[in-house]
């Protein structure tokens, strides 16, 4: 296998903020927090970072999408880096904050890299109801946003609604499929101790749950949350001396593909099997050699179709497979968002996807710990498409 | 539905004020005969730097659909349709809209619907409603 820039690279150290709705700290102090945890996981200095990336930079408005960007890192904590970086949205995905510092780090312009991303849409929606909506405040819309925003589409809520109601006409899912996921997920946050929900719901509580958009109900959907995650990332040759196992980057996969709103092709699935087909062409593993799959989960519908994406399951088959959940448990065939995910430990924007995966292989995940895991699978995205495969070692 | 409204370019004018004349136009290349939605200024299937507007039947048939319960911005009017449809004289042709001129729970994968449109300033929002005598 050819030695792909990932491979160089490995994850020395992990850090979240305490997750809450609404924060009553800053977005910023919530970052620092995040950040100073992942240096010292890393058993590094502040001095020591030289490179800062975040995805998807700070954006100054209402939205509480991103509240803080790679400047506000700088100043806060004292850096000073060589190197710095944000994704725009138009790139793959949350992930590719990852894909951006892998590339500089194989390339040897930077040294560690401090990764973060931070949300505060649960500030934002205490701040103003409808402060997440798309379109932003002008009277207009433009470029994409409107052919979607004067039909009231103005979530993407409804338009994964249409996903999943094309999915259902096509597959026969069931909602009681869809909702295992749901029902997965608040179990799993019962064991986070850092999660949002953790009452238990059954699928009883489910299919009475309020209707959002149809067939997706109120836990279909991810909990809008305040809170950060932050990585460092150095290169496997320099980073042998920290006190963590490397978590090492096997293989990454993205799709440039925007379903939905442009030209989309198909409703029962996004672009992500692309994705997934380029990250295992550039490794040998395979899908049943994954200990632990952290899959995203911004709305349920999404879940399956990675899930299928990714090869644990065939097309059209991942309401079966995680129907009862039992798959997906603990002592299951494919341990899945064992964090809670962002349905229920809240959404954390694939970020809490990458961290609980790097959790559970340095073996920290406590009650949800799974039986020695080497192999983690973790997802970001739907609108922009990301995928890495960890190993432990 | 509305709200905000699509601001105008010269890309975009015949799309959102074609209803003024009753009539839906569609981004259409002269070279290879394809129809593409949303517009763009060239046709990215065969490279040909021109591209023209052309009327279509308005007919079309839902590929998905949802019925939006929750009001996502303060005046937000529910229940609405929100739907894919694929317009009768392309196959993958496919407009966002709403299902307007009738029951939110009569709306089907496969119904066979037709354009209307309604105004606000200077656009025509094409909506479509099930089609009479099908």
């Amino acid at each position: 296998m050819m030695n792909y820039a990932e491979k160089q690279v490995a994850i020395r150290g992990i850090g979240q903020s305490a997750v809450s709705r609404p924060a009553k700290d800053s977005a910023l102090r919530l970052t620092v927090d995040a950040c100073l945890a992942a240096i010292a996981d890393a058993g590094l200095k502040p001095s020591d970072i030289d490179g800062v990336m975040s995805y998807p930079g700070a954006a100054d408005n209402a939205t509480g999408f991103s509240p803080v960007g790679v400047h506000d890192v700088r100043l806060a904590l004292g850096l000073q880096p060589t190197w710095y970086c944000s994704t725009a949205l138009e790139s793959a995905g949350q992930m590719s904050a990852f894909f951006v510092a892998i590339q500089a780090l194989a390339a040897r312009t930077v040294k560690n890299v401090l990764l973060f991303r931070t949300t505060g849409e649960a500030s934002a929606r205490a701040r103003a109801k409808g402060a997440m909506a798309w379109g932003g405040s002008d009277c207009q819309v433009f470029g994409m946003w409107q052919y979607a925003v004067p039909y009231g589409s103005v979530s993407p809520a409804p338009w994964y609604a249409m996903y999943a109601t094309r999915y259902m006409h096509e597959f026969g899912l069931t909602p009681e499929q869809l909702g295992s996921v749901a029902v997965h997920a608040r179990k799993m946050a019962g064991l986070n101790p850092n999660a949002i929900y953790r009452d238990p719901i059954t699928i009883e509580d489910y299919l009475a749950s309020r209707m959002i958009t149809t067939p997706l109900r109120m836990f279909d959907c991810d909990v809008p949350v305040d809170g950060s995650t932050a990585f460092v990332l150095s290169r496997c040759d320099e980073a042998g001396d920290g006190p963590n196992p490397l978590i090492r980057i096997e293989a990454i996969g993205s799709r440039f593909e925007t379903g939905g709103l442009r030209q989309p092709t198909d409703m029962t699935s996004f672009g992500a099997e692309a994705a997934a087909n380029m990250m295992w062409s550039r490794t040998d593993l395979k899908p049943g050699d994954v200990d632990v799959a952290q899959i995203y989960d911004g709305f349920s519908i999404l879940t399956l179709h990675w899930l299928e994406a990714l090869g644990f399951c065939g097309k059209g088959e991942a309401g079966a497979f995680v129907e009862k959940g039992e798959r997906i448990g603990l002592d299951g065939e494919l341990p899945m968002n064992t964090s809670g995910g962002q349905l229920s430990a809240g959404r954390l924007h694939g970020f809490g996807h990458t961290y609980e995966a790097c959790l559970q292989l340095l073996g920290r995940g406590g009650a949800r710990q799974v039986d020695a895991p080497e192999v983690a699978v973790t997802c970001n995205g739907a609108y922009g498409l990301g995928c890495m495969l960890l190993t432990k070692g | 539905m509305f709200e905000k409204i699509p601001a105008l370019d010269p890309d975009n004018s015949a799309f959102w004020t074609s209803g003024k004349n009753n009539e839906l136009r569609i981004c259409h290349c002269p070279q290879c005969q394809t129809y593409q939605h949303p517009p763009l200024p060239v046709c990215p299937q065969c490279g040909h730097l021109e591209v023209e507007y052309k009327p279509v039947s308005g007919k079309a048939e839902v590929v998905s659909y949802t019925v939006n319960w929750q009001p996502w911005a303060p005046n937000q009017k529910v229940p609405f349709v929100l739907a894919v449809v694929e317009l009768a004289e392309q196959k993958g042709v496919w407009l966002m809209t709403n299902i307007v001129d009738c029951e939110p729970e009569e709306v089907s994968i496969g119904m066979k619907v037709s354009v209307r449109f309604e105004n606000q300033d200077d656009i025509w929002l094409p909506v479509f409603r099930p089609e009479v005598n099908a």
